[in-house]
């Protein structure tokens, strides 16, 4: 091992750009062939909407996530180097947080592995998250909206974007293994740099590429392994694929992936200033990366919370007859009139929502869509909706308009036998909970990056008979 | 004169949320010097991309111009927070599309 203090390189191996989307055996192996110094990913994103965050669900398999870790303990524990686990099971809250323990608890088991663990949850207590909120501290990003008292109390998990610090102490204090709940994306490639006094600019720049593996190289890939090989003034990225390459332009560009500000990205206690940035071809398949300073802000953290706002059935169903689809706005809203009728004296009209919307239209662009009065489609896909209350009044709210869409008359109506092609019977699914982002703000006036995420260290298999002097970080 | 179009000289074109409440498109134009002449065209204004948009030009948040991926990034505040009811692309991976076709003249050397 390549591991004489002080270090004056620090090679860093994600396999893949969320815990659970997989990586080519090949490539891992080829990354452990540079003597990585740590393996990390990030398995967290807010993409995939409020819903697994809100129910406490993983959105990637738990059989996926199960394969990839156990090729990455499996490594870990034979080099001796850290594995580090970000945002686990998604989102980070409680139960993605204990499904992740519970794997690796798994995999140790069949596997005979020994490690002292570290489990660091984020998730913040919602009598603390109250009073900051009433003292102000709770404070909006633009264009979000402000933070309510009553959007706290209503959401079912409330997590916070933990910075590298407390990874940083779980290092120190000999983890092997670090699984942490709702992480800001780089933390975790960044933990073992800042504990070895690496520059925080580049170690946190070398993150941000880093938690997306591959998708910086040409071809670009979420399901491939990346290195990143951070110096003292400087770091390198390649891909460990060897039809993948690392060019300016595509390490340039990943800068650009889902941030607003290609420029100064905040994060927990600072910004990420990348105007003085220069990117470089090392190699054919490496780019050098230089330049960039964190900026040190008042500490914050980001908030994250959802909120239960009811149930969905959707019904789905194709139109082909051209009168109808010349038509379908005013017969789509005879329809809802005719539900809104049908129900008025049994279903308050506040506890259901009908949907339509108009695949082949504008059912992926809605109001911004430039032709959705413009191009006259041979077919159109329904999908019929409702948000209720409860199930029941969702399946009754589609269910009605369904069967009426389906029979009903308008002007000039040839096809007299039926207006919808259902693909399915039965034709109407449940769609089940459904939340919304209810908190998306910064935390002000941290003081302790450390002190809203503590850290339970624990001895897995038999470690706790083997730890030796010196074997620590 | 000859028209350009943004999908003759980017080679991506992508948009996608950045956080809850917006949406982020980046014009990758790959060659510099289009890049430079893209940006001197000015096509890429509020007022334009509001209306290609049906939004307000406040609900353009930013326009940036990123030198060293020769790249334009372009945010613009979600009609609904993704996977709001009523939304239509929770990732808003697939909102890029009027972008494709939005062009401009250049003087034929």
């Amino acid at each position: 091992m390549t591991r004489a203090a002080p270090l004056d390189e620090l090679r860093i191996l994600s396999p893949t750009a969320i815990l659970g989307y997989g990586f080519p055996e090949a490539s891992f192996a080829a990354g452990l062939a540079r003597d990585p110094h740590v393996i990390a990913v990030d398995a967290g994103s807010s993409d995939p909407g409020p819903y697994y965050l809100g129910a406490g669900e993983p959105f990637t398999d738990r059989a996926a996530v199960k394969r990839d870790l156990r090729l990455m303990l499996r490594a870990g524990r034979a080099r001796n180097i850290p594995v580090i686990v970000g945002s686990a099971g998604g989102c980070g809250a409680r139960p993605h947080l204990d499904l992740t323990v519970a794997i690796v608890r798994e995999i140790a088991a069949e596997e005979g592995l020994s490690f002292r663990l570290a489990v660091i949850p984020a998730d913040i207590d919602r009598d603390a998250l109250l009073a900051a909120q009433a003292r102000g501290a709770l404070v909006p990003l633009p264009p979000g909206p402000e933070a309510t008292a009553d959007d706290v109390r209503a959401s079912t998990h409330l997590v916070a974007q933990m910075g590298a610090e407390p990874l940083v102490a779980a290092l120190a204090a000999g983890a092997d293994v670090i699984v942490a709940g709702r992480a800001y994306d780089p933390a975790v490639f960044a933990a073992l740099p800042l504990l070895h006094g690496f520059d925080a600019g580049l170690a946190v720049h070398l993150g941000k590429i880093l938690e997306c593996a591959a998708i910086a190289a040409v071809p670009g890939s979420g399901g491939d392994c990346m290195l990143g090989t951070l110096r003292r003034d400087h770091f390198l990225v390649e891909p460990l694929a060897p039809e993948r390459r690392c060019t300016v332009v595509s390490v340039a560009a990943h800068t650009l992936y889902e941030k607003s500000d290609p420029y100064r990205l905040p994060g927990p206690g600072g910004v990420l200033d990348l105007t003085a940035t220069t990117f470089a071809q090392e190699d054919d398949r490496t780019v050098r990366v230089a330049g960039s300073r964190m900026l040190t802000r008042p500490y914050t953290l980001k908030i994250e919370g959802a909120a239960s706002v009811g149930f969905r059935t959707v019904s789905i169903a194709g139109v082909r007859d051209p009168s109808f689809i010349a038509q379908v706005d005013t017969i789509l809203d005879a329809a809802r009139a005719r539900v809104a009728a049908n129900f008025a004296g049994t279903l308050a009209p506040e506890s259901w929502r009908l949907l339509f919307r108009l695949y082949g239209r504008d059912g992926v662009m809605g109001t911004s869509e430039p032709l959705r009065t413009i191009a006259t489609p041979h077919e159109l896909g329904l999908i019929i909706e409702a948000v209720a209350d409860t199930q029941a009044i969702a399946d009754t709210i589609v269910s009605f308009a369904r069967a009426t869409l389906l029979h009903l008359g308008y002007p000039g109506r040839i096809a007299t036998a039926g207006n919808l092609a259902f693909p399915y019977s039965p034709s109407d699914f449940h769609a089940g909970a459904v939340y919304r982002f209810s908190v998306y703000h910064l935390l002000t006036g941290i003081d302790d990056p450390c002190a809203l995420f503590p850290i339970k260290l624990e001895e897995v298999g038999a470690r706790a008979v083997a730890l030796a002097p010196g074997e620590q970080s | 004169m000859t028209t350009i179009r943004l999908v003759d000289i980017a080679g991506v074109i992508r948009s996608k949320n950045a956080g809850p409440f917006e949406l982020t498109l980046d014009i990758m134009v790959g060659d510099p010097v289009w890049y430079q002449r893209l940006r001197q065209s000015e096509v890429l204004s509020p007022a334009r991309i509001a209306a290609l948009y049906g939004i307000a030009e406040s609900d353009v948040l930013s326009i940036v111009a990123f030198d060293p991926a020769s790249a334009i990034k372009i945010t613009l505040k979600r009609p609904l927070a993704s996977g709001a009811v009523g939304d239509a692309d929770v990732y808003g991976a697939q909102q890029h599309a009027p972008l494709l076709e939005l062009s401009f003249e250049v003087l034929d050397d």
